[in-house]
């Protein structure tokens, strides 16, 4: 661990610096019909979405499937062009970069899939598939490098080195993600972007896998955007977290605040459907179950987005889109009847646990 | 009261492959009243949903053996003709599963797919059967059932096909509902709506609910009882409050730790399990979860522990040879946040004092 | 869903201009005999010859004999409607070749489809029913012969055991029964034994092909939701297993159709049936190019409309399909 930690220490965790600013940030995927493929519509997945990133901490995005938080981290990571705005790496422009400009930038930021057995290839030994990285950059050109490289990397993950020459089906769920974890650490880079990291995972395997990422993170001074849709999860995790609904996000505030005063009807909602692995806590609590579905992004509702499911919506909500702003308490919102801390002590079982 | 609504005892479901006997479920016991809920937990291969699928007879493997009790209504349903067991099927029992697309047929209207469940059960006329899915879909919530009933599963949302399968499995007012993992392919807000609904139509029809899942959170809402499954055994047993404020088996504890709880303080460190589930084939001797066990001593490694009361409890059942007063101690000392390792050496030290 | 059946159409349209192009330039680039000398019979006088290579155009260069060619098939273009070219060999016209013979190669491949679908699809349900069982070992061992043994072959051990003429057990109609049966029923009967020849490698592909869906099908979520509403055992092989497995067929059987309707070469050959298919053989057999580019024309036409039409049926049978 010290080896890589030695290496990254020139980048040591510096508070309130920005690593990425993104703004006004758009990804819509365009609909097609008739007999010349007009474009007739969009699904608008990432909708003018605008937040920072601070270098070494640990960024949380949730929300329900469909809301835009995986689109998101591929725009981060620039594995897909955005529609429209702008995303900052370090100050630099990469919204619109190329090419070498793009390779440069992978050595930067790297990813964690959800799914540890389909995002290894099953025909490749685990050292082969860790210096992948290695090869496609041309670092550690002769082979003894290469090796001993990946074989530091399998250390740092918990994987035992002498398995250098295994193939992915001879691992378990959780050291496959291990593995997963090793390859993106494999070119030292500066953020990681997990999506949904342990959601394939059984529980008693998730808490190793979590443990880990919550360890490099610390040890490695890495910045960490970490994609869930498990609310105790990202709470467990995140510094700060980006609440999404329908291509926005609308409520975004340190972990602390927004679990014990989160403002967004939505996120009290979120935070109160969550079955809590409590009986005492879970009769206490008033679950507010939203009614119907989340609507869908092609065409997503006037005003507030949630308006068409939020038991507070009133005239105003359903004609004028609230910005997101600082709300009482700190947390940014998009709203423009935030909870009081009565109605959030009755659904939110965090809040109830701070109180007392 | 009377006899409970389901019996299940010592049953066992073994596998014959070419690899050796799996042996999924190995024996096995519990009962469900009436109007209760009980939740079945585990991870993947603890045999949870074989076991359920064996008490509706749709365990249809050519190398499965099977052995053991299942009574319903004091019927015995191990030893029931294939058509009895039919006539049960959908009709007493009725089951969910965990992913509502696929467990729905792609080329059936969803009314269609309703309808012919009830005329599989009832001799009413399709339109008479027609006519209960559009209740049965109004009944669960779904908007414009009518409308909505003439439509395809691939034209719902997955909240809707859920609700959908739980109007299909309610349809002929069964005794008892087996929920596989109802909640676990869906989002948390629509999760909250399936949880409530199926509470709600429980308490209006009195059914009888086996909820299985590996979300502790879940059976924390919905179960009256809770077994703790591991490795095809049943480890612990008892009402839900137990198992949360005074579990009595290290597999149990090693679960509630290695879970982040939204009612703890965000540093709380996680405690994995570690290692990972044994195979079925080559389990381990005496208590299976010896190997992972962080409190194992040499004995355990060849005593089989049998599920037995715990002291002072006789609803509490657990399968762990350590004494009852050293896990107390031991789970005393892991809710104050100290870590397996050091409370082992306290409780040993503490015990050899005593010795 | 008419956007996109105009778009299919205008894509079978390039595919078949295209199709026309290749089979041109293997036929009319790369050197194989000479039209003009073929035609000319035996022994000509090199006058005669050039006198042939005017009339058929052959001493243009060969960019214009295509566009003449292709001025010739498009129905708008020269007043005289689809024009094939004719036929070096017999001098006719080649469409209404092919026309007269178009009836006996649907006869042939109506006959040998229904015969392989109702074999086939019956034996893929049981052997995937019973699968392991000695009946599903024994049908897939069959099958699996069939499917290797060429036709030309099959058709040939066919004759040698059952033709009226020379087989050993002399019951069947054989070689050249077709053309000389006068009646319905006759030729009906002579085309018993190109019918089971056609069909046995089809049934087999069939039955095995339904077989692995049905298997897999099977495995579904959905067959567990039909036991566990408590259907009978057959309701859930049939309503629910088999309505799900033998969609993909129905994309096998448009192409298979398609690809009969322009002619069962070998089959027709091996039979002596007077259908398309030996109409082809015997061109390819005299660089009779004409003809050649008018079956291979005509047969791309088939399976091209073929899977349109499947395309759309699909819509109807699978309601996830939406164009």
């Amino acid at each position: 661990m010290s080896i890589a930690a030695s290496e990254t220490s020139g980048s040591a965790p510096v508070a309130g610096e920005k690593i990425m600013e993104v703004d006004g940030l758009f990804k819509h995927f365009p609909i097609h019909a008739g007999f010349f493929r007009r474009q007739v519509g969009a699904v608008k997945a990432v909708d003018g979405i605008s937040f920072d990133v601070m270098r070494g901490e640990t960024l949380g995005l949730v929300g329900e499937s469909g809301c835009g938080k995986s689109t998101t981290a591929r725009l981060l990571l620039r594995l897909m062009a955005p529609t429209d705005g702008s995303i900052k790496f370090e100050g630099q422009e990469i919204a619109d970069a190329k090419g070498p400009e793009l390779k440069a930038l992978r050595r930067e930021m790297q990813m964690i899939f959800q799914d540890p057995y389909s995002s290894l290839n099953p025909r490749k030994t685990v050292g082969s598939i860790i210096s992948d990285p290695f090869v496609i950059h041309g670092m550690h050109k002769e082979g003894g490098a290469r090796k001993k490289a990946v074989q530091e990397l399998m250390d740092i993950v918990g994987l035992n080195p002498e398995h250098y020459n295994r193939y992915p089906h001879e691992f378990s769920g959780g050291q496959r993600q291990r593995i997963g974890v090793a390859r993106a650490l494999a070119l030292k880079p500066k953020v990681i972007v997990a999506d949904e990291p342990v959601s394939a995972l059984d529980v008693s395997i998730q808490a190793q896998v979590l443990n880990l990422l919550r360890d490099l993170q610390r040890d490695l001074g890495l910045t960490l955007i970490f994609i869930a849709h498990d609310l105790s999860v990202v709470r467990h995790m995140c510094d700060r977290v980006a609440v999404m609904y329908l291509g926005r996000i609308v409520e975004l505030a340190t972990s602390d605040q927004l679990y014990s005063h989160p403002r967004m009807p939505y996120t009290g909602a979120l935070m109160s459907a969550v079955p809590v692995a409590d009986p005492r806590l879970a009769a206490a609590k008033k679950r507010q179950v939203l009614t119907g579905d989340v609507p869908s992004p092609t065409n997503p509702p006037p005003g507030c987005r949630f308006h068409t499911r939020c038991w507070k919506a009133q005239e105003i909500c359903r004609n004028e889109d609230p910005p997101l702003e600082p709300k009482d308490g700190g947390n940014l919102a998009t709203c423009h009847f935030p909870l009081t801390d009565a109605e959030v002590l009755e659904r939110v079982p965090t809040a109830r646990n701070v109180e007392s | 009261m009377g006899a409970p609504l389901l019996e299940v005892e010592n049953l066992k479901v073994h596998f014959e492959t070419e690899d050796g006997l799996v042996k999924a479920v190995d024996g096995i016991s519990y009962t469900v009243d009436r109007g209760q809920t009980l939740g079945i937990v585990g991870e993947s291969g603890s045999g949870k949903s074989v076991s359920s699928l064996t008490v509706m007879g749709l365990t249809r493997s050519r190398n499965a053996r099977i052995s053991g009790t299942v009574r319903f209504n004091g019927k015995d349903l191990l030893g029931a003709s294939e058509e009895d067991m039919r006539s049960i099927r959908g009709n007493d029992i009725a089951m969910i599963f965990q992913d509502p697309l696929s467990s729905l047929h792609p080329f059936y209207k969803v009314g269609a797919q309703i309808a012919e469940g009830v005329r599989a059960h009832r001799d009413v006329s399709k339109a008479q059967a027609w006519d209960r899915a559009v209740e049965m879909l109004s009944l669960v919530g779904i908007p414009e059932p009518r409308k909505r009933a003439d439509a395809y599963p691939h034209e719902f949302s997955g909240g809707m096909r859920q609700r959908a399968m739980i109007a299909m499995a309610l349809a002929n007012d069964p005794k008892l509902l087996i929920a596989d993992e109802p909640t676990t392919a869906l989002d948390v807000t629509v999760q909250a709506q399936i949880l409530e609904l199926i509470e709600r139509l429980q308490s209006e029809f009195d059914t009888a609910v086996v909820v299985i899942t590996h979300d502790l959170g879940v059976v924390a809402e919905m179960a009256d009882e809770i077994s703790v499954m591991y490795a095809g055994r049943i480890v612990e047993k008892a009402d839900t409050d137990t198992i949360f404020a005074a579990p009595e088996h290290p597999y149990t504890w090693g679960l509630l730790s290695s879970i982040p709880r939204l009612d703890a303080s965000r540093d709380e460190e996680l405690v994995p399990i570690p290692g990972r589930p044994p195979s079925l084939i080559n389990l381990p001797g005496g208590c299976s979860f010896h190997p992972r066990c962080p409190y194992v001593r040499e004995a355990h490694k060849k005593v089989d522990p049998k599920l037995e009361p715990v002291a002072g409890n006789p609803g509490h059942q657990s399968a762990c040879l350590l004494d009852s007063s050293v896990r107390r101690k031991l789970w005393s000392e892991l809710r104050t946040g100290v870590k397996p390792d050091e409370a082992r050496a306290d409780v040993m030290a503490a015990e050899e004092k005593a010795v | 869903m008419a956007a996109y059946i105009a778009r299919r159409l205008l894509w079978v349209v390039f595919l078949l201009f295209t199709i026309t192009c290749i089979t041109f330039v293997i036929f009319s680039v790369l050197p194989s005999g000479d039209p003009a000398v073929a035609r000319a019979g035996r022994s000509p006088s090199p006058q005669l010859v050039e006198v042939i290579r005017v009339q058929l155009g052959l001493d243009k260069s060969k960019p214009e004999q295509f566009i003449n060619y292709i001025g010739d098939i498009l129905p708008f273009v020269g007043g005289n409607g689809i024009y094939l070219g004719f036929s070096y060999q017999n001098n006719t016209d080649v469409l209404p070749e092919i026309l007269e013979r178009l009836p006996v190669t649907i006869f042939l491949a109506t006959g040998a489809v229904i015969l392989w679908l109702s074999i086939g699809i019956p034996l893929g349900v049981l052997s995937a029913v019973k699968t392991g069982s000695a009946l599903d070992r024994i049908a897939m061992g069959i099958a699996l012969l069939f499917i290797s043994a060429p036709v030309y072959f099959f058709g040939l051990v066919a004759l040698y055991l059952f033709d009226d003429q020379i087989g050993i057990w002399p019951i069947l109609p054989g070689n050249s029964a077709y053309g000389e049966a006068d009646s319905l029923l006759g030729k009906a009967e002579a085309l018993i034994m190109p019918w089971c020849v056609l069909a046995a490698a089809f049934a087999a592909i069939y039955a095995r092909f339904l077989r692995g869906n049905l298997i897999d099908t099977l495995q579904e979520d959905y067959i567990r939701t039909a036991r566990a509403k408590g259907l009978s055992e057959r309701r859930v092989i049939f309503r629910h297993g088999v309505r799900a497995a033998i969609t993909p067929i129905v994309t096998l059987l448009g192409l298979d159709i398609g690809i009969l309707l322009g002619g069962a070469i070998l089959t027709e050959t091996v039979f002596n049936i007077p259908g398309i298919g030996r109409y082809a053989f015997n061109a390819i057999t005299v660089s009779d190019l004409p003809v050649i580019q008018g079956t291979v024309l005509f047969g791309a036409f088939f399976i091209v409309m073929m899977s349109l039409i499947v395309d759309i049926l699909y819509a109807f049978i699978d309601p996830r399909v939406r164009y």
